[in-house]
């Protein structure tokens, strides 16, 4: 399988102000990771650990200090439409209804008006959303918001589909309920997903693949393949394998927890 | 269960909320209010202050309260303003005014806004021309009369240069403001789907100042009409600040008083106007 995404040796310091005085700050050094074409690779890590730094620097929304990012062996110089975001806060813009909100992306590529609502009707139809292209964000629950979020990132027909914490801010039933939406959208659609998440059993249920970043700088510290094979109709939750994965993730994540306590308490 | 059970059972269920409807999709039906009577209550009580005003107007002068040769009643005034609309006097001051105020306050608007938006890209640009910009914010336009007659004449240059000083700068700081405050996730956001800085800016960050500039707009909306009139009472041939100034000079006092009352309503109706404008512009924002 073809790399989607190639990350190599990726640094991205920034300047902090600390006293006035200004200092160097490196959020993610020494970063590699080769994403295979249609993986669904989910990042887990502590908060500050460079999760989002490292969607940004795919994103191009910001540019690495060292170090290279290929997407399908090209070279990332900036944001464009074969890569969209899924953010936490949804990013919708409020004067906008949601078919027009679908169609910001297609705007930017100069997509023509008809094609353009066609389009966007397509896709909040994929998130089912049908019937609520008319309504404006603040007429929708959080859920139908990121839902309309998710059918605008996919609609600009990315390569790779990045995503944030997206569903971190949603009550636990409707997180749910989305996170079997996405698997059945990435599934119909075969796109290579960057899911950034908080939550083990999100990365572990979402994933077929793990990576566990540590921080301070953020590096990618451990990978862990899901070779869960969910049955339909099935609680994957509950399968001993599930468990054993979660545990596996969870020590990942304890042993940076313990290194990090390990340094606060030499300094 | 009977069919007519369930009949009976339907009309005790609590309607779902508006807002739940919504969301489920349903169409939500306007309540409806009985027409006439309520409506004519409403109206009632919405101007009851003012026909108090009007009542206190009318029967101060007529029991003595109040000289009514300096204060006529309600009814006089009225009636000089029926003769002034008859007489086609009115017709002709309301319309040097508005025009006045109309062509500074699309001057400012047309000048303000892009320039606005043009300083408030930079946030350096912005915080370096801030503190002048205040300053001329906040020196009475009325100030610079004397100035404005003095580079530009009398005519009708300096009138609408000094309406056009007025307006511009609520309508230049709110624009700056506007632009300056815009949620920097949803400007990442649109980024991160190829926009370009232009379109950025016309499909962001413009659409996302608007209900910010029309704080400045509505401010020099009242801004425009309050410098007109205090320009034409010094030295004007028309309008109605002259009006208002003629009449007092030739003991018309009710003539005074109806000219008074027109600058009141064109007050309101300038407000009105860009009431609506702001609504038509911002119907996407949730009614509260």
């Amino acid at each position: 399988m073809t790399a989607a995404l190639d990350l190599e040796a990726v640094r991205k310091d920034f300047v902090v102000r600390d006293n006035g005085r200004s200092a160097r700050f490196t959020a993610v050094q020494d970063l590699d990771l080769s994403v295979p074409d249609g993986q669904f690779l989910a990042v887990v890590g502590p908060s500050g650990c460079g999760k989002s730094t490292l969607l940004d620097l795919v994103a191009g929304l910001t540019t690495p200090t060292s170090g290279r990012i290929l997407l399908h062996g090209e070279p990332v110089t900036g944001p464009a439409t074969d890569r969209a975001v899924v953010f936490q806060q949804y990013a919708l813009l409020p004067w906008r209804t949601a078919r027009k909100n679908v169609e910001l992306g297609l705007e930017s590529v100069g997509v023509p008006r008809k094609q353009r609502a066609r389009l966007a009707d397509e896709h909040l139809d994929l998130v089912g959303l049908t019937g609520f292209a008319d309504r404006y964000p603040h007429e929708l629950s959080g859920g139908m918001k990121q839902r309309v979020a998710i059918a605008r990132a996919l609609a600009v027909d990315p390569r790779v589909l990045l995503m944030d914490e997206p569903f971190a801010a949603l009550d636990a039933q409707t997180r749910e309920s989305l996170q079997d939406e996405l698997l059945r959208i990435w599934r119909a659609t075969g796109k290579t997903v960057v899911f950034i998440t908080h939550g083990i059993d999100e990365a572990v249920y979402l994933g077929q693949r793990v990576a566990v970043m540590s921080p301070r700088p953020g590096r990618i510290s451990d990978l862990i393949d899901i070779d869960l094979d969910p049955v339909p109709g099935e609680d994957v939750r509950s399968d001993p394998a599930f468990g054993r994965l979660r545990h596996r993730v969870w020590s990942s994540l304890q042993q940076i927890e313990d290194r990090s306590e390990t340094e606060v308490a030499h300094v | 269960m009977s069919s007519s059970t369930l009949e009976k059972a339907a009309p005790t269920l609590d309607p779902a909320p508006e807002d739940y409807r919504r969301r489920a999709g349903l169409t939500v039906d306007e309540v409806q209010t009985p027409r006439f009577l309520p409506a004519l209550g409403r109206v009632l009580r919405g101007s009851a202050a003012i026909l108090a005003f009007a009542a206190l107007w009318e029967v101060a002068p007529r029991i003595g309260l109040v000289d009514a040769v300096f204060l006529p009643p309600l009814s006089t005034s009225l009636g000089a303003l029926a003769d002034l609309v008859s007489s086609g006097q009115l017709t002709e001051h309301l319309q040097a005014s508005l025009t006045r105020a109309l062509v500074g306050l699309s001057i400012a608007l047309a000048t303000a806004i892009p320039l606005g938006a043009l300083i408030g890209r930079s946030a350096s640009v912005a915080r370096f021309l801030n503190p002048v910009l205040e300053l001329f914010r906040n020196t009475a336009a009325l100030a610079l009369l004397p100035v404005f007659v003095l580079i530009l004449g009398i005519g009708e240059t300096s009138k609408i240069a000094l309406v056009v000083y007025a307006c511009f700068f609520p309508v230049l700081l709110s624009t700056i403001t506007g632009v300056r405050t815009v949620d920097p996730l949803l400007l990442k956001s649109a980024r991160s789907l190829g926009l370009r800085p232009l379109q950025l800016f016309t499909k962001v960050t413009l659409p996302a100042a608007v209900p910010t500039i029309f704080t400045g707009v509505r401010m020099a909306g009242a801004a425009s009409i309050l410098v007109l009139v205090a320009a034409e009472m010094v030295g004007a041939r028309a309008g109605l600040g002259y009006l208002v100034t003629a009449a007092q000079q030739n003991f018309q006092i009710p003539a005074m008083y109806a000219g008074i009352i027109t600058i009141a309503l064109v007050g309101l109706a300038i407000n009105a106007v860009l009431l609506l404008a702001e609504r038509r512009l911002s119907r996407w924002r949730p009614t509260s």
